[in-house]
């Protein structure tokens, strides 16, 4: 592969959309920008970021396991990730500390089930930085189409979810007493967590997944008091972090994960820093 | 329509196994403002839990605006007791006011919605009104976690106010105010019992600031619940007794009753 960066945006833009790869991982990246942002955001405003971390290293054991069993990955990543949003959501709730206890025991216990699935299967092991670290290169069709198909059901879940997921969020006693379901909506959202977190892990591989579910998120909260505009512009930066990485991916030798994560921490500092100023 | 806002007979409620106060019989007419008083743990929040049917009664019976207990929670305006948000809480005042209105209706608002049809402009009008009765126009724009203790307290009853219930019940409302912002809190809850004909349930552990309005006084102690005019229960053998330590009841020159002695003092040696 022979591409050069030049200062025509167009000429660029062109080299990139050359190869079908380079579109399907654009296409892919596109999907869950927009979920991971969206889903995300919610995930920073209910502080489950220990939950939604766990749900996307056990995306790794998940992949791991479907690749060992001749299975696609993306099976793997929505099964593992979606299973142990329902038993992380199911749990006895127990005080605040203890949730986070179990929720740590669930997330090495997978990480080692990970490890065995990539030992078992012995010509696996070049896969494995791919699976944690993410590659632009491999998605296929059938795999844009599972991610758009899983994105569109999570996004479509949680506009239904909206007012009452805000609601027990920053107020649950009170939603309590309004008759929101506030344990359903709650086990609800950690599913539509671990189906963001799947679907991200696919593109930035699983311990990078935060860079997109977290990042964006995090920015955004901290530019706007303002829930459905925060919302928005939390996709909005995970969108772009995503487009510029992959680009930059496409055009250097370094990997997506990288590039992803740089965009997002850089964007997040540049946010954090525009608050202290102006406070 | 029926005349009380609040019946329990013979109820009794436990938690985690354990009784925490059984043959409650008490009766809260409408209308009428109600402190609900007595040490920690005795049991002030569970018994507005059990107002709401959030937990069911061990034995007894409770009857809420003429409904078995949950059954009306939408013509109840809840504060819970609470700790303050978190100062990175990324929500405005006026949202969590507006969650009161509609926070319990699935999906979002259509974008807009507030300027393009009537339905949401009256929502918008109703959220921004009862910001004015409550007094937080000036900080209802600002990220809820970054007003104070008092302003997030005023947003927190106008969200309890904003569907124009027939009963609030607020779980120590008055907790991280200062002594003028109690004064205020609990002339604007007087105001709006009678102006409105809303009952309230106000739990508190100092009752002087809300003494001046009250029509009852209910205090938990001991297991049970005694219920009467203040003039009549707030005297100094009564509450002596009910905390176990020594508190006078002395009268200004006004003739207002002054509640003297700590009652949470007695807290940990009241008898469970
Ligand atoms: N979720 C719970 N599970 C088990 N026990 C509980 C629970 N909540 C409260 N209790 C117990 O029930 C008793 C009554 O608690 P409650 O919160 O109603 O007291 P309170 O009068 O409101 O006290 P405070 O003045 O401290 O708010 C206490 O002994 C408390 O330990
Ligand atoms: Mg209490």
């Amino acid at each position: 592969m022979d591409v050069q960066l030049s200062w025509n945006l167009v000429h660029d833009v062109r080299q990139l959309l050359e190869f079908h790869f380079m579109v399907n991982a654009l296409r892919a990246g596109t999907i869950v920008a927009v979920v991971a942002g969206a889903i995300g955001y919610v995930m920073v405003l209910r502080r489950q970021s220990f939950a939604g971390h766990t749900l996307a290293l056990l995306g790794f054991p998940g992949a791991a396991g479907a690749v060992w069993l001749g299975l696609d990955a993306s099976v793997g990543f929505f099964g593992f990730c979606i299973a142990a949003a329902l038993i992380l959501g199911l749990a006895p709730a127990g005080r605040a500390g203890e949730q986070s206890a179990v929720i740590g025991i669930v997330q090495s216990f997978g990480l080692a089930c990970g490890l065995l699935f990539v030992s078992l299967y012995h010509g696996f092991l070049s896969g494995l930085n791919n699976l944690l670290f993410g590659t632009i290169v491999g998605v296929t069709d059938r795999q844009v189409l599972v991610l758009l198909v899983a994105g569109v059901v999570a996004l479509g879940a949680l506009a239904a979810l909206g007012r009452p997921l805000l609601f027990a969020s920053i107020d649950e006693a009170a939603a309590r007493s309004r008759g929101v379901p506030t344990r359903l909506v709650g086990v609800a959202f950690l599913v539509l967590l671990g189906v963001a977190a799947a679907g991200a892990s696919q593109v930035t591989g699983s311990l990078l997944v935060f860079a997109l579910l977290v990042a964006p998120a995090a920015t955004a909260v901290r530019l706007t008091a303002r829930p459905v505009v925060g919302l928005v512009l939390s996709v909005v930066i995970a969108l772009v972090v995503t487009w510029l990485g992959e680009g930059a991916a496409y055009f250097s030798t370094y990997p997506i994960g990288f590039w992803v994560t740089t965009f997002a921490f850089g964007l997040f500092l540049l946010a954090s820093g525009y608050r202290a100023v102006v406070k | 329509m029926t005349t009380s806002a609040v019946r329990l007979e013979h109820a009794s409620a436990d938690r985690g196994g354990r009784v925490v106060w059984s043959d409650v019989s008490v009766e809260i007419p409408r209308g009428e403002f109600v402190a609900v008083l007595g040490p920690n743990g005795v049991g002030k929040s569970t018994l507005l839990q059990v107002v709401l049917g959030l937990l069911p009664l061990k034995a007894g019976h409770v009857d809420v605006l003429g409904r078995p207990a949950g059954r009306a929670n939408a013509r109840i305006g809840y504060l819970p007791q609470r700790r303050a948000f978190d100062p990175a809480t990324p929500v405005r005042g006026v949202d969590v006011v507006r969650l009161g209105l509609d926070g319990d209706r699935w999906g979002v608002p259509l974008p807009f919605a507030g300027r393009w049809t009537a339905a949401g402009r009256a929502r918008n009008e109703r959220v921004r009104e009862v910001i004015d009765v409550v007094g937080a126009a000036g900080y209802a724009d600002r990220p809820i976690g970054q007003c104070s203790g008092g302003e997030q307290q005023r947003l927190l009853i106008a969200q309890a106010l904003v569907r124009e219930p027939e009963l609030l019940l607020l779980d120590e409302p008055l907790d991280s105010l200062d002594v003028t912002n109690q004064a205020s809190v609990s002339a604007l809850i007087q105001h709006v019992c009678r102006s409105l004909g809303v009952a309230v349930m106000l739990v508190a552990h100092d009752v002087n600031p809300i003494l001046p309005y009250l029509d009852k006084v209910l205090y938990l102690a001991h297991g049970g619940a005694l219920m009467g005019p203040p003039e009549e229960v707030i005297t100094a053998d009564t509450l002596s007794m009910l905390y176990g330590t020594p508190i006078d009841v002395l009268h200004d020159r006004a003739g207002r009753l002054v509640v003297v002695g700590q009652p949470d003092a007695a807290a940990a040696h009241a008898p469970h």
